[in-house]
């Protein structure tokens, strides 16, 4: 029976009326950086209009809850890194933002190729540099840079790993310019993680804001799994028709534990520890109830140092005993390929324009921040006139470590800074700060502007395919650049629309 | 034949356990505050610690023996391995362990638990709470069971669920028997008096037996009806025997169904403890002494425990 309109029912009416004429996005301003819902600084708001629209009609205390709703949703499904303290270990969760990110369909298409080309340009290069070293006689890249990496992995030399597929799994960190260009700030070969919080994020939308998602056309994030084993089974020894697939974990105290569970089972394979598997006769097994069974892939999810004491670090507990012998005999694949992680080095870093012209013939699709190499007299030139406005970045080291940021800095560390640079400019590189874009961000008064930066994913087997989405990171102290999650950072969903 | 890795079995088969040895405390617990509310006073609490064998550590933890620190050990005590805390916190890593292979369900739910239980304080085990404490982790690792039947996935890994649950449930009902029969015996002159029988009932309802002991027997309970029934009714799926039986079948299914080799030492054992339920009445069993015989068949339960370990579950398996 249907009464008509109750008093609350009118009420709900009115301040619906209400909030959507003061907008929860009027009083929103993006400052002088770009925006991923607003677009340019300096202009008309050109994008995304259906997600504004959305944000703009809710009542901010509906939408706080909905948050508080989710992240007590994520605790509860354990999608959350263990954080070790003095006082044990404890389990936290990456924040999570509500508002999406977004990524139009042009904007991806460009996104797509680029990383598919980065790709090809890496396999290439990893290659070539464990092969014939073509590109050191060259002269494109230094030989001493490239052989006395201690990412170098002399032991992989002459071994030739299926479909020359070095980096089966790439995930490249991207910023955004205040003119809307993205640009590469990092490669991560060797291990690259975060998959798992773009597929949880998009559940998590999904459950929490289905009216978010209605009539926005979204492409979806599903495939990862599915495309990642096959991709796998793909690199499996040619003789194996059915291969089996792990994933090497190093156990659930890993801070990305929760990652390794959700990868291997969206891939409905086992995940192992390095007690789990026993190399014999130069072929891999995992310990089974039922005696030892063959293992033809190994998705490793451990640093190349620890996959093998016998190999690598003698004192890593982590690894299996042997892996390096099967692997050389060609009876195992791993993803990633042994020896990658040079391509993460910030000087490689700042060559890989130059690669891609080199292997491809291309120009590249996707832009490096613009780096100053110091051991190339006008890069050493520039940066020594320029110090104060850049950052500079020791290339051997990883972690944000020995970074001077040149607007921050004290003149005493310039002063030292520039004496290091005088005394070993090849140990240094240096890019301009990049005003990373914004995307507005719920806070506890209100939403705001919080920089963003994104990570896409790659999965190469005989092909590349990229997952069309990514990881939003997003720094959720305002005013900072850092997103990591280990220094404030949550994320958000990412929405590449149809 | 899908292979199962030796140290998920394991964890599967521990999880299990966990988990029923938490539901069973709960139940001891909330008989014993049962027991607690007559004239035997604060005495009874000791009972608790003496069953499970925890004199020492009890004394060590400055435990006094009133049902505050009695209980406070056994469900909030972190250093504690017998708390119920303990227990779930257990069950948690393992199945932190098994999140490949168990439901998003199953593992929500198990989390949540544990991480309400994380939180509990003095003020949730004061005598007012603590039957309602009792029921709702009893409710929820029943809970638990429910999610485990409606999602585990029928393989190997099912039955190593299913013979950790046996023997712990097994186990855990010869303790609750024995904190009856040893520990709180009454005198001579006692046997049969009212309290002695509310007692008894008492045990009967803490085993969630009692509606099904009425169909047994609708009139009359004695110490020996009882006893017959959590120790020797097939059809009581909390019984002694049924529990074993069970096992029997779950290890026969290893062998045959998953082609398992390794466990005849487990199955010798099972057969030995099989024969001994068999060949025993409960007029025997008691006048030889029930404690004695609940003793043996812990000491029997514990090894059959090691036996499987050795032959399917240890990491050096292979």
């Amino acid at each position: 029976m249907r009464i008509g309109h109750t008093v609350a029912a009118w009420k709900s009416d009115l301040s619906q009326i209400h909030h959507t004429y003061l907008g929860l996005l009027d009083s929103y301003s993006q400052g002088a950086f770009y925006d991923e819902l607003f677009g340019p600084p300096d202009g008309p708001p050109n994008r995304a209009v259906r997600i504004r629209e959305l944000v703009s009609g809710m009542v901010l205390s509906d939408l706080q809850r909905r948050a508080r709703d989710a992240e007590r949703e994520l605790f509860n499904l354990g999608i959350t890194f263990l954080i070790l303290s003095d006082k044990g270990s404890v389990d936290r969760i990456l924040p999570f933002d509500v508002i999406p990110r977004v990524v139009t369909a042009a904007e991806w298409d460009v996104l797509e190729a680029g990383t598919r080309q980065r790709v090809a340009a890496l396999n290439h290069f990893l290659h070539d540099i464990y092969h014939d070293q073509r590109v050191l006689a060259d002269g494109l890249i230094p030989a001493e840079l490239v052989l006395g990496n201690r990412h170098y992995v002399p032991a992989m030399q002459g071994l030739d790993v299926p479909m020359n597929t070095y980096v089966a799994i790439l995930g490249i960190d991207l910023v955004r310019d205040t003119g809307g260009t993205f640009r590469v700030l990092e490669d991560n070969c060797q291990v690259p993680s975060g998959v798992s919080y773009v597929v949880e994020n998009r559940h998590l939308m999904q459950r929490a804001f289905p009216d978010f998602m209605a009539n926005v056309g979204v492409r979806s994030v599903e495939e990862y799994g599915a495309r990642l084993h096959n991709a796998l089974c793909e690199l499996a020894p040619a003789q194996v028709d059915d291969p089996r697939v792990v994933l090497l974990s190093p156990g659930s105290y890993n801070s990305a534990y929760f990652e390794h569970v959700f990868l291997a089972r969206e891939m409905g394979v086992p995940l192992v520890e390095g007690q789990d598997l026993v190399v014999d006769d130069d072929r891999v097994f995992m310990r089974t109830t039922g005696g030892l069974a063959r293992v033809h892939v190994i998705y490793r999810r451990i640093g190349d140092d620890f996959l093998d004491p016998e190999a690598f670090r003698p004192d890593s507990l982590l690894g299996v005993r042997g892996l390096m012998r099967a692997y050389r005999k060609g009876t195992v694949a791993l993803a990633n390929a042994i020896g990658t992680g040079i391509a993460d080095d910030k000087a490689v870093y700042a060559y890989m324009p130059r690669l891609i012209r080199y292997y491809l013939s291309e120009e590249p699709i996707l832009a490096n921040v613009s780096t100053h190499i110091c051991r190339e007299p006008e890069g050493l030139a520039y940066t020594l006139a320029h110090l104060d406005e850049l950052v500079v970045k020791p290339v051997g080291e990883a972690g944000g470590y020995g970074i001077t940021i040149g607007p921050y800095a004290t003149r005493a560390q310039l002063e030292t800074r520039r004496r290091q640079l005088s005394d070993d400019p090849a140990n240094y590189i240096s890019q301009p700060m990049v005003p990373l874009s914004v995307c507005p961000t719920l806070t506890d008064t209100g939403i705001e502007p919080r920089h963003v930066d994104l990570r896409p994913f790659a999965i190469t087997g005989k092909d590349t395919w990229v997952l069309p989405g990514g990881l939003t990171r997003v720094a959720l102290r305002k005013g900072t650049l850092i997103v990591n999650s280990s220094q404030g950072g949550g994320s958000k969903d990412t929405w590449v629309l149809t | 034949m899908l292979p199962l890795l030796a140290r998920y079995a394991d964890a599967i088969f521990w999880m299990a356990r966990y988990i029923e040895r938490a539901e069973n405390l709960a139940r001891i617990l909330d008989v014993n505050e049962t027991f607690a509310r007559d004239e035997h006073g604060g005495r009874n609490w000791l009972s608790v610690i003496q069953l499970n064998a925890d004199v020492e550590r009890f004394e060590a933890a400055g435990g006094r023996g009133d049902a505050e620190s009695v209980l406070s050990f056994y469900i909030l005590d972190r250093g504690n391995p017998t708390s119920i805390l303990w227990a779930l916190r257990a069950a948690r890593e393992n199945a932190r362990t098994l999140r490949p292979l168990i439901s998003t369900e199953l593992w929500a739910h198990i989390n949540t638990l544990h991480n309400a239980v994380q939180v509990l304080g003095p003020g949730d085990i004061a005598p007012p709470k603590l039957s309602r404490l009792c029921s709702w982790i009893k409710n929820s690792c029943q809970a638990h069971t429910g999610i485990v039947e409606g999602t585990f996935y029928r393989d190997q890994s099912w039955i190593f669920y299913q013979i950790g649950r046996q023997i712990e449930r097994a186990d855990q009902t010869t303790r609750l028997l024995d904190i009856k029969y040893h520990i709180l015996l009454p005198s001579i002159a006692d046997v049969g008096s009212a309290l002695d029988i509310s007692q008894w009932n008492a045990v009967l309802r803490s085993a969630a037996g009692y509606h099904a002991f009425r169909r047994v027997h609708p009139r009359g309970l004695s110490p020996a009806t009882v006893a017959d029934f959590l120790l020797f009714n097939h059809g009581f799926p909390r019984s002694v025997a049924a529990c074993v039986r069970e096992l029997g079948v779950q290890l026969t299914d290893l062998k045959l169904k998953y082609m398992l080799s390794g466990g005849s030492e487990a199955m010798e054992r099972l057969d030995e403890i099989q024969a001994v339920l068999l060949s025993r009445s409960v007029d025997t069993v008691i006048s030889s002494g029930l404690h004695e015989f609940l003793d043996w068949t812990q000491r029997q339960l514990a090894a059959l425990s090691d036996d499987l370990s050795r032959a399917y579950l240890s990491r050096e398996r292979g």
